[in-house]
This record gives structure tokens, sequence and C-alpha cells, in this order.
């Protein structure tokens, strides 16, 4: 079997990355290692190939990877040596897993003859990741590894999307391999994994059904719309049946906001409107998402009346938090594709109209006031942009606003980190879409808190030139946590004043990036128009928001829609709807 | 679960897992059931006649809604060939059990009485004591246990039970 290069030695770690070559994979993003030694030796003989960018920290990695992934559907390896290195990576593994990412994570291990025995940098990183991947792989025999990283893609990337780890020991990678006894497969077999696809023509035809009878129903869609790319067919599937859609956080852009039919985001910082939509229907045809806590709140109270449609590649979440009337195994787009064969048009006027009424009567509002509101940033970014950028959250507060405030229309367009909800998520995510994407806008938003646990990559968004804009909503807090203490714990602040904030603007500067600090309303939109002018450089914009701005609606954790805390200047209101709509 | 009323009946369910025998499967399988608070009762592990693959035998409790998340959980392991619950069939189920009775030489006839009604046997004796090996259904030998326990039983070993279902068929 020949190799894409030309090389003298051929070694385990040759293989290794003939087989990403084999994979299509464009960059691994990682650091170097004594376990990975060898591996790097391989990279350098296949630039040009696949490119190596080296991060500054392993938690970098693996959210640059992630966003390089989320950003274009393509694939993309992350890697760290043995020990700290993998450690590192955890909680990018765990990140990718909750959100269904198809990320490959590689990492060093001391040689097998050392393992076990507490040697220098050895720790059981496949024990360590076992229960934050969808598998992994412990490799034992350079010859294996065509085979088990055409499988491990196979897996990351069929049936619910995950993270694969592959634990490669540093004598498997140092080992001379024989080229004629290596065979790249094209096929795998896998006795034990075979995802279902077509739903069952029996549930699909109950659904159609039910979606007939219905005169509330409400279509939700989950990052699985996105991850299987049925878009579409959730629009004409809406259109067609003129039912409204909610979309949770991690399918946000899997259903343009613009559009008359969409409610807007669900859930704990949702939508007036998608709130009531959901929760006073009377069917929800749920597609690709979980009924997280999240969107749900206290299940005995949620959507009470509605029946429930529920459409999942992932048997084992059908029935796992809410038990349907109809469940549907199979691949969203596919399982739409066979809805739309049988259901016809239909309308839902008056349901329409109440919810039009809910959108027009519960706005998302704020107040202006003497310091920049965090809203505000978010809407003059939207306007600058044109609504056209790739949108990368970090958590918290700023997450809610960007989510809230920033209209997307294409999926893979907002990228966050949905299901852990990692601090430091946004800022090497973005870098990974840029590079992906880079023809497109990228701007990451995050906070003061979440900047600074990853901002050591403003060296590899330097050093790569991937310039990516970065709008940081500085409110000196842990903004969602404080909002939780104001409102629940009596304002009593513990663990949230973040002391000692640096100036970022002079960071970003340092490392040679350009850096801007805004503390007055007025130089916003200036501030942001300068920094997308400079198309080649990385700009930190460091803006300083009202610290005691809360995200509003909030619906309290475990709580149902009956509590919603709406924005002072809606509470009469809402409290005179919600006692009509429960009575 | 939002639809359980929380009076279903718990019960134990006796599933076969049929598994790619690797390295780590077992930690797979115990890691699941620690991670998403399923209780195992008791687990019984071997290769069957193909060497590639195990059969774990794993007794769990719970209600139905509990049982169909164990067994959907366990089929999205990719090392998990198949899963199926034996409950309600028609199946042959086996234990072993050894166990270390204190008896003096005038309560020894006693104890070798009940072994016989038991068809258990004697495998090891000494002064005062005897080890008795019993196969059977898990009831047979908390059966034996129960009439033994009066003598003194000083230590205890199950392998937890293995089953297989009657007949032709190989569910």
């Amino acid at each position: 079997m020949a190799l894409s290069i030309q090389t003298q030695t051929v070694r385990g770690a040759e293989i290794l990355v003939e087989a990403l070559v084999r994979e299509g994979v464009e960059y691994v993003f990682g650091i170097s290692g004594g376990a990975v030694i060898e591996i790097c030796d391989a990279l350098y003989h296949y630039k040009g190939k696949i490119h190596f960018v080296l991060n500054r920290h392993e938690q970098g990695a693996s959210h640059m990877c992630d966003g390089f992934i989320r950003a274009s559907g393509r694939p993309a390896v992350c890697m760290g040596t043995s020990g700290p290195g993998a450690t590192n990576l955890i909680t990018g593994i765990a990140t990718a897993q909750m959100d269904s990412i198809p990320l490959i994570a590689l990492t060093g291990q001391v040689p097998t003859y050392n393992i076990g025995r507490d040697a220098f940098q050895e720790t059981d990183a496949f024990g360590l990741t076992m229960p934050i991947v969808k598998h992994s792989y412990a490799v034992r025999n350079p010859y294996d590894l065509p085979r088990i990283v055409r499988e491990a893609f196979h897996i990351a990337w069929t049936g619910r999307p995950g993270p694969v780890h592959i634990d490669l020991p540093r004598d498997v990678s140092r080992t001379p391999v024989d080229l004629s006894q290596v065979d790249f497969p094209e096929t795998v077999q896998i006795r034990g994994y075979k995802p279902t696809i077509r739903g069952h023509p029996l549930m699909v035809r109950q659904a159609a059904e039910l979606i007939m009878q219905a005169r509330k129903p409400i279509l939700y869609i989950g990052g699985g719309v996105v991850a299987s790319g049925a878009s579409q067919e959730v629009r004409q599937l809406a259109e067609r049946c003129q039912m409204p859609v909610t979309y949770t956080l991690m399918a946000k852009g899997g259903f343009p906001d613009d559009h008359p039919l969409c409610t807007g985001m669900p859930g704990m910082h949702g939508t007036v409107a998608a709130n009531f939509a959901l929760n006073f229907s009377d069917l929800v045809i749920c597609v690709g998402a979980r009924f997280d806590d999240r969107v749900t709140g206290d299940l005995k109270e949620f959507a009470k009346g509605a029946k429930k449609v529920h459409i999942d590649i992932d048997p084992a979440e059908i029935g796992k938090n809410v038990k349907p009337d109809v469940p549907i195994v199979g691949d969203a787009k596919t399982v739409l594709g066979q809805l739309l064969e049988i259901v016809g048009p239909k309308r839902h006027d008056e349901w329409l109209l109440q919810i039009d009424e809910w959108k027009r009567e519960f706005p998302l509002v704020y107040e202006r006031g003497d310091k920049i509101k965090p809203q505000y940033v978010l809407e003059v970014l939207a306007k600058v942009t044109r609504g056209q950028a790739i949108v990368v959250a970090d958590v918290g507060q700023h997450q809610m606003w960007a989510a809230q405030y920033y209209p997307c229309h294409r999926p893979r367009q907002f990228l966050t980190t949905g299901g852990l909800g990692t601090m430091g998520y946004a800022f090497p995510a973005a870098l990974g879409a840029k590079l992906a994407c880079p023809d497109q806008m990228v701007v990451a938003v995050v906070g003061d808190g979440g900047f600074q646990m990853t901002m050591a990559e403003l060296a590899t968004a330097v050093v790569y030139r991937i310039p990516i804009k970065v709008v940081i909503i500085n409110n000196l807090y842990l903004g969602m946590v404080k909002q939780w203490q104001d409102l629940f714990f009596g304002g009593r602040y513990s663990g949230v004043e973040l002391e000692g904030i640096p100036d970022f603007a002079a960071i970003a500067e340092a490392y040679g990036a350009v850096g801007m600090k805004v503390t007055e309303e007025d130089d916003v939109e200036r501030a942001l128009v300068r920094a997308f002018e400079m198309e080649d450089r990385v700009v930190i914009l460091d803006i300083y928001v009202d610290p005691d701005e809360h995200c509003y609606p909030m619906i309290p954790s475990g709580r149902s829609v009956k509590d919603i805390i709406v924005h002072p200047l809606l509470r009469e209101k809402a409290k005179k709807e919600l006692s009509r709509l429960v009575a | 679960m939002v639809s359980s009323n929380g009076n279903r009946p718990k019960r134990l369910h006796t599933l076969s897992v049929l598994v790619e025998n690797r390295p780590g499967v077992l930690a797979r399988i115990a890691g699941l059931f620690a991670r998403r608070s399923f209780n195992i009762e008791s687990l019984a592990v071997s290769t069957t006649d193909d060497p590639q693959t195990s059969r774990m035998t794993i007794v769990v409790g719970g209600d139905d809604d509990t049982i169909e998340q164990i067994t959907k959980q366990l089929n999205k392991l990719i090392d998990v060939i198949k899963v199926h619950d034996h409950t309600g069939e028609e199946i042959v189920e086996r234990e072993l059990a050894l166990l270390k009775v204190h008896c003096t030489m005038e309560q020894r006839h006693y104890v070798i009485q009940l072994v016989e009604i038991f068809r258990a046997s004697i495998v090891d004796v000494g002064a005062t004591m005897l080890t008795i090996e019993i196969t059977g259904s898990s009831d047979k030998i908390d059966a034996l246990m129960e009439l033994l326990r009066p003598f003194g039983i000083s230590e205890v070993v199950r392998t937890g039970k293995v089953i297989l279902s009657r007949g032709e068929k190989s569910p």
C-alpha cells in the first residue's frame, strides 16, 4: 500500500497520519510532547497535506477543533501528549459529547511496557475519557491503525455524532512498519453499531395523522436538525402545515429567525412567545432535540395538554425525559422527508394569530441607561455585520443575549457550548470556525470571565493570522451567577466579583493583535465598524457594559412557564395573560 | 420520567448482553451503570463459543421505564452486540455458590443430610468446618443458606446467575 508522501521511514506514526489524510483531515490542533513526538515528526513529513496548528493549551486545541467541525461539517483532529496533555483535552471532549460533535481526540501514551507503572506523564487517558466519548480505542499494534482510524471517523460521523478518542502508546507510533502488510480499509464492519436512518412507516403515518388533527401544533427543533442537514425539510413542513417553529440553542440558525413562523428559542431564557406556544400547544413535534431541563423546566408541568411526537436518531433519547405518544427513531432529514410525502397542506390561522399577538405583546425589551447595555451591543453587532457573521458564543448572560439579539438565518451560523456550558469555549472555537470558513466574518462573543480561561490562544490567532473579532461583554462579574444571586440569594455575592480584570485591549496589543476598549455607548458602533474593516487583523473589543443588567425572560431552574419572570416593563401584562392561559 | 406516576412495580430483570471480547468492555458497562445510577444486583461474565464474543448476565432492579433506558443505553455502546431481557421467558437459570459452614462433629451429620437433600456436595472438610458447593437457581441457594445459617456460615462466595432461554431459540 503506497503512502501519499515520499518518506524513508515508515512507523506507526506515519500510518496514523496517512490514515488521517485519507479521512480528509486538513488540520490537527494540538501540542507536542514526549509521547507524541513521533506523530509530530510524521506531521512534519506530511506538511502540505495536513496542517499542524500549535495551540497554547490543549483545551484551546480541543475547542478550536470543535469550532472547525461545527462551522464547516468537515473533519478535524485535536491532539495532546500523555498525562497532562490528555487531561487538558478532557473539557473539550466533554463539550463535544454533550453537543454531539464528531471530534476526534488523539492522545499519546507512555510505551506499552511502561503502562501501569506510574511512568513519567502517565495517566489512564482511555479510562478518563470513557464516560464522555461515543467510543474509544487503546491502540496496541501499529497494523491496527488503519482500521481503527476508519472506524473512529465512521462512528464519530454517523448515527448520533459524537467524539471518539484514540490513545496511542509511544512504542506503537515508533515501531517501524512493513508497508506491504498494511491495508487501508474503505468500509467498516462493526457488529454492534447499525444506526437506524429511516423512520418506521407506521410511526411516521401516526405522526402525520396527529399533525393533521392538531389545532395548535408546534415544531420544536434541536441540534439534530443541524447535524443531519434537515433545515430545508423543517421549513417545508412548517410552511405546508402552517406550524410555528421553536428552536433550541443548538438549532439556532436551523430555522431563519426572520421567518414569520419562527417564535425564537424556548426555555429558561427563551422568548415569551416560544414558551407560551410550546407549553400551550396541543401537539409538540420534537425533531433532533432531547427535552433538556433548560427547555422543559419542571417535567410534570411541561406542555401538559400536548401530544408529543419525538423524532431522534438516538433511541436512548426517546422516553428518557418525556414519554412521547409517537416515537420515531431515525435521521431527522430522512424522517421529515417521509412525513412530507404524506402530510397535506393545513392551516392554523387562529393559532398563528395568537402566536403573533404574543410576539407583538411580549417582545425582547431592555431600557437604555447611562451605561452601555449588553443587548445594545449585540443589536449593533448584528447591524454592523448585516446578520451575516458566524457568531460563536461562550456561556452565560452574553450567550443568552447573543441568542436573543443576533438573528441568524442559516445552519452552522451560531456556534455555542449548549450542553456542557464550557467557559473558555468561544474564543478558540471561533478561531477554528474562521480557519474552516475563511471567507466569512467570524465573531466570538465572550464574557470577561470566560475569555480569561483561554485567552492564551491570542498567540495562536496572531501567529496563524486568523482574523476573527472578539467582543468581550465586560461586566466585571461572572454575570449569570451574579444574576441568580441578585434574584434568589438576596444579593449576597459570593465567588462572582472578578477583581483584577486586566486591560484586555493592552493584552491584545501585547500579543500583536488589535485591542480596543469601549466605555461609552456612542463609541460602540464606530468601534465595531472599525474592527470589521480591519479584515486581516485579530481584533479584541473590550466593551464595558452595565453589570446590573439581568437577562430576561427567565424561568427559574426546575420551575415551569407559570413562573416566567419577564422584563419589569412587561410584568403586569404577562401576569394577566398567564392567568388567562392557565384558566 | 414525566409520565410515570411513581407506583410502577420495581422488579428484578435478567439481561443477557453479548459484547465484543475486548479490553475495557467491562469497565464501559460498569461505568454506564454507575454514571446513570442504575444498580447492578449481580453480574457474570465469560466468553462464548466464539472467542471474540463474551456474554454478560446482568441482574438489575427497576421499573419498566428504567429497564428500557438501561437496555437502550447498553445498546448504544459500540462494543455491545445484542441485549436481551429474559423477563417472562422460559429459561434455564443457574448459579454456583461455595459456603464455608462451621459445625461440630455432632452437627456434621445434619449438615450432610441437608447437602444431600439439596444435591449439593462437600468439597472440603476440616475438624470444625465443611465447605459446600451448590449449583442451582438463586432461590435454591438462598434456601440452603437459610437452613445452614443456624450452624454458622463463615464465608460465602456466589458467582451471580447465568441463564439461557429454553428450547431451540437463541435470542
